[in-house]
């Protein structure tokens, strides 16, 4: 278990949107979607040691050594040029932590938190680190009372859900979009997986919150809200669902132009799930 | 005597000031033109550099900074010199506080103590219906906002679950008026999660109350306990702070060559200069004002020797920032470890100063050590030992960079986190976060949220779209302070003053 070691791309020793309560996140890097309206997508990748943030550092944190990409984190001055020049949305400021090196922050923090909460990147990407990662919070005393959670994409099979699911205590899914042609276009990946599991996680009691992402014109139409509507109120209409707004916070490319989602539009797809006998729907706190 | 005339002119014809607010500058005006309490050549020269300051509290202290009237007396007893009888019913307890409210003086005459209301108000509520609780209370805070408007006036509650302190909180969040300040006392062992979860709700809706560490203050002070006043002080119930003076650390750090230099020539030094600023102040208070022949003495609501002396500390911030430099080292305070160890190494020695500093006329004979949060005309000075606004670290990072210094700040010390307002959508963080800070040894919890209308500014409230006009310009903290409550020239994109202001802050008329 000590050689086990998960490529992060950052930790927060508080947030408050990931989860019940304070928690520690840790953000996995590397992602099995690749989304046009990601907006962190400089977690999508895994560093391939290509060079070209080399050159574009002004402070020379990075250098090549031995054919790998060797980061300063002392001289750096997060300016975050090297992410720009990334051409596969990698970090090379990953580090490389294990088990017990992630129980050292959650101790130190422990006062201000509720839980953990793995997010990414996809998480379940690193799937044998966070199985482990939550079994040895459970299994320590001083730990174990605070809850384990993922935020995922879904994208994951049975067979890994029945061994994630038994050391976790919420999940936190995200469905991209109802429609197979368009979650196609949003993620470049099937929805199948992740319809499924949100079925997989719902029955074993583990489904925290259904996110759904609204950008106008692709997922807050009426086709894509009924479809969620219909899939929620199948799951039992006291699923909880976070409507996040798209907004251009982070985001890269493309979606730039995408019209950003304003609060009467998400308040109006929020009214239409509360009509619909879902109970606990919640909006964005905040619009940028 | 000709600039003096023109200065009370100016405030007599203000186009910005209520008569009741001319009439308090006129009164200050009057006393600075009385000379200052003998100070030695020394010390009046810090004072006149500011190095060290007394809050322009006046040239003679005719009234101690800060009174905490036992009110349980009046409300046993009823006052003889008030002509009152002792109340029987809720009613009759609340008209008898108001009424109480008007005789107890303070630095802005204005009370900063209104009393421990749920221990006050409960004797008197058997038989009283919910609702009917709720209506009186909901008048009762209405009357304090609008006839005593000072943000520095403050309620406590706890730390029992009571159905008074529920109450109070029930009208503090609908309300959600400036006045009065609000402080819920926490204590792990007496209070149940759930009205902590409740008071931690109204901070998310209305930025208040503060959560006090109960155990960790009440150790301090001895049976009669101690009351949580204005922003942020802590002081001997029956009693208070004779005054508070306080020293300015940025100024002492330039005065020094280095660290070392600091710690054992300028810092001491500075120090006695304050104390005997304290003395004198004191001095007059006790020995000339003829104060103590109040008839809050004769009753019983306050005791001559339960007036203790604040001892201010600020700009710890640019402190050790100056000394850093002087030592040629770059981490800032808040971030650096090595900065931070100097901060903590300042809050260790000054309390350590304080403790061997006898005083007279002072309670159990000495000082009590502050973390002072501001007035109006600090600029570039950051309040207490906080982390200057604008730059904090996030909020758990922030409490574990200052918890080390709360041990030492007896008289009182106050951080304000700012949280985002996505925690509207997740209040169980709010009090984690809460209890956290509490568990690290942080004194008191304050939060602001910030989208809130209502904000704290240095530890007193303000409603921003009062000021609305002035955000849009600029919106730092410090100026907006100065807006709310200072004069004119200032201010010419207000009408008038807001009505309900700290007048605590102001360093006098035209500042």
């Amino acid at each position: 278990m000590n050689s086990l070691l998960a490529t992060v791309n950052k930790i927060l020793t508080y947030s408050v949107v990931d989860g019940p309560g304070n928690r520690l996140v840790i953000f996995l890097q590397g992602c099995n979607f690749n989304c046009p309206a990601c907006h962190n997508p400089y977690t999508i990748g895994v560093c391939d040691h290509c060079g070209d943030c080399v050159a574009a550092c002004h402070v020379d944190a990075l250098e090549m050594v031995n054919s790998k990409i060797v980061f300063d984190a002392a001289t750096c001055d997060q300016c975050d040029a090297c992410l720009t020049a990334c051409p596969i949305s990698a970090s090379p400021m990953v580090q490389r932590l294990s088990v017990s090196d992630i129980l050292e922050i959650a101790r130190k923090n422990k006062p201000f938190l509720n839980g953990i909460t793995v997010s990414g990147g996809e998480a379940t990407l690193q799937l044998k680190f966070v199985i482990a990662l939550f079994t040895a919070v459970k299994a320590d005393p001083d730990l174990n009372g605070l809850t384990c959670f993922v935020d995922t994409n879904g994208h994951l099979g049975a067979h890994s859900w029945e061994r994630l699911l038994p050391v976790t205590d919420g999940v936190m899914l995200d469905i991209k979009a109802f429609d197979p042609a368009l979650h196609h276009a949003l993620t470049g990946q099937d929805s199948t997986k992740t319809l499924k599991a949100a079925t997989i996680v719902h029955d074993a009691g583990k489904l925290y919150e259904l996110r759904f992402l609204t950008i106008p014109d692709k997922t807050d139409t009426d086709a894509e809200v009924a479809r969620l509507t219909d899939f929620a109120r199948a799951l039992g209409s006291n699923v909880r669902i976070k409507l996040n707004a798209f907004q251009h916070h982070g985001v890269r490319g493309e979606a730039l132009k995408w019209h950003k989602m304003t609060e009467s539009s998400v308040t109006k797809i929020a009214t239409h799930l509360r009509k619909a006998g879902i109970t606990e729907v919640v909006t964005p706190a905040l619009y940028l | 005597m000709q600039k003096s005339l023109e200065t009370l002119r100016n405030i007599t014809d203000d186009k910005t000031l209520n008569p009741t607010q001319k009439a308090r500058y006129l009164s200050l005006e009057a006393e600075n033109m009385l000379p200052y309490p003998d100070l030695d050549a020394e010390t009046a020269e810090a004072l006149e550099q500011r190095v060290i300051c007394d809050m322009f509290e006046g040239h003679a202290p005719y009234k101690p900074r800060y009174v905490l009237p036992d009110y349980s007396v009046v409300l046993s007893n009823g006052s003889a010199y008030l002509e009152l009888p002792a109340p029987e019913t809720l009613a009759e307890a609340i008209n008898t506080l108001m009424i109480a409210y008007h005789h107890v003086p303070s630095v802005t005459g204005i009370p900063v103590y209104i009393g421990q209301l749920d221990d006050l108000l409960l004797p008197f509520c058997d038989g009283v219906s919910d609702d009917d609780l709720y209506r009186k209370i909901k008048l009762f805070w209405r009357y304090l906002d609008r006839v005593l408007p000072d943000a520095f006036m403050h309620a406590n509650i706890g730390p029992t679950d009571n159905r008074v302190a529920r109450t109070i909180l029930r009208v503090d969040a609908e309300l959600k008026q400036i006045a009065p300040n609000l402080t819920f006392l926490y204590d792990p062992e007496v209070s149940s999660e759930q009205i902590l979860a409740i008071a931690t709700n109204n901070i998310i809706e209305c930025s208040k109350p503060h959560i006090a560490n109960h155990p960790m203050h009440a150790k301090l002070f001895d049976q009669r306990g101690y009351g949580i006043v204005s922003c942020y002080n802590v002081l001997p119930m029956a009693g208070g702070a004779s005054t508070l003076t306080r020293v300015n650390l940025k100024e002492v750090a330039l005065r020094a060559d280095n660290v070392e230099h600091f710690f054992t020539e300028m810092l001491p030094h500075y120090m006695e200069l304050n104390f005997r600023l304290t003395e004198a102040r004191v001095d007059y208070l006790f020995n000339k004002s003829n104060f103590f022949t109040s008839f809050l003495i004769e009753e019983g609501w306050i005791e001559r020797d339960r007036f203790t002396v604040m001892y201010g500390i600020y700009a710890m911030a640019e402190a050790v920032n100056i000394l850093q430099e002087k030592e040629n080292r770059e981490g800032l305070y808040g971030f650096d470890d090595v900065a931070n160890e100097i901060g903590y190494r300042m809050s260790k020695e000054m309390a350590k100063i304080v403790k061997n500093r006898p005083l007279e006329n002072v309670w159990r004979g000495y000082a009590m050590l502050h973390s002072q949060a501001g007035i109006s005309i600090d600029e570039g000075a950051t309040p207490g030992v906080r982390i200057p606004y604008g730059t904090e670290p996030d909020p758990v990072s922030h409490v574990q960079a200052l918890a080390p210094h709360h041990q030492y700040y007896t008289s009182g010390i106050s951080e304000i986190l700012t949280v985002d307002e996505t925690i509207k959508n997740n209040p169980k963080a709010m009090l984690q976060l809460c209890k956290g800070a509490l568990e690290s040894g942080f004194r008191e919890f304050t939060a602001n949220v910030a989208s809130n209308d209502l904000v704290r500014v240095t530890g007193y409230m303000v409603r921003l779209s009062d000021i609305a006009k002035f955000k849009e310009c600029k919106g730092s903290r410090t100026n907006t302070t100065a807006l709310a409550s200072e004069a004119a020239d200032v201010t010419g994109i207000l009408d008038r003053k807001p009505r309900v202001v700290g007048n605590e802050l102001s360093a006098g008329y035209g500042q």
